[in-house]
């Protein structure tokens, strides 16, 4: 019973390793900036342009919304970084429906990897925005007392979302592989959908935790600002 | 008893009560949230998306929970190092 695609090994010599995590994050890195540069070589800003260009229009102003509703001001400076969480993890889970595609997320190392770019990010954004002082005075928010708690929360919160996306990866392929040697056919698939929902739905949490995590650190103590219109949505 | 079955019978017991009794916290606080959620659907239609945004954010935190426990749960089952240990002491033997 894998548990992991950390035991599929494609290579060895020696010591050096080439598990299944290694070649299907790779293969995923692939597919994300090859379609990327496909699509992106002749733009146009006309009204005719290519069907891939409006999708890639779709999904970046999309994630532009979702991050300007968190409550991030100037959503492109954090674009790059979400963008690509949200991408890596939604194809990782999309690419199930290819069979002998196993979720590189599934391995509990690219989900610390995913979780512990967070850590480094939430500071980098925070003294970018507020200066090393101001952002070390969030620490100690509402008294000294409370700064034990705040360091430990920081790390509890990149372990909880660390684990929340292997579990739930995990479970999704563990389930599947275990239906299959029970069952034949018709509920294998309805599982293997369901897997395909959590998976976006995951991907979808992962880069909404991640973008409000930096907008608690970015965020300049003012006065609260006003409710967001309908016009501003 | 010798310690590999009692390694072994703890190991089942354990894994087995660990995911059944951590499946009903988060179970229950899920129904409370959608419920919740869908009252204030009701009285509020035109708020929809954020609602089911936060709803969905909390969701996966509830989730997380029982996320834990599957993990300890396999992690009983399938990598347990108290289990290799005692496998090996009896191997060498």
């Amino acid at each position: 019973m894998r548990l992991s695609p950390d035991a599929m090994i494609f290579w060895q010599h020696g010591f050096v390793k080439l598990n299944g995590t290694i070649v299907f994050t790779w293969a995923v890195m692939f597919v994300l900036s090859a379609g990327a540069m496909l699509v992106t070589r002749r733009l146009s800003t006309g009204m005719k342009r290519s069907r891939w260009q409006n999708l890639l229009e779709i999904i970046v102003t999309g994630i532009e919304q979702q991050i300007g509703e968190v409550g991030l001001c100037h959503p492109r400076t954090y674009i790059g970084f979400l963008g690509s969480l949200f991408l890596f993890i939604a194809i990782s889970a999309l690419g199930t429906v290819i069979p002998g595609f196993e979720p590189p997320t599934g391995s509990l190392s690219t989900t610390a990897a995913l979780a512990l770019c967070v850590l480094v990010a939430v500071p980098f954004y925070g003294i970018e925005e507020r200066g090393v002082v101001g952002y070390l005075k969030s620490y100690i928010e509402p008294t000294l007392i409370m700064l034990p708690f705040n360091i430990i929360s920081e790390l509890s919160r990149t372990l909880a979302l660390a684990v929340r996306l292997f579990g739930n990866m995990m479970s999704g392929s563990m389930i599947l592989a275990i239906l299959l040697t029970i069952t034949p056919f018709i509920f294998p698939i309805a599982m293997s959908v369901l897997g395909l929902l959590t998976g976006m739905v995951q991907a979808y949490i992962f880069s909404i935790l991640a973008a409000v995590y930096i907008a608690s650190a970015t965020r300049a103590r003012r006065p609260k600002p006003k409710p967001a219109t309908p016009a501003e949505a | 008893m010798d310690s590999i079955t009692l390694v072994a019978v703890a190991s089942i017991a354990t894994a087995g009560l660990t995911i059944a009794l951590g499946s009903i916290g988060p179970a229950l606080g899920e129904g409370r949230a959608v419920a919740t959620a869908l009252t204030s659907l009701a009285q509020q239609p035109d708020a929809a998306a954020t609602i089911t945004r936060t709803l969905f954010v909390g969701l996966a935190m509830i989730e997380s929970i029982a996320i834990y426990c599957f993990v300890v749960s396999m992690i009983l089952i399938f990598a347990n190092p108290f289990w290799n240990h005692v496998i090996t002491q009896a191997a060498t033997k």
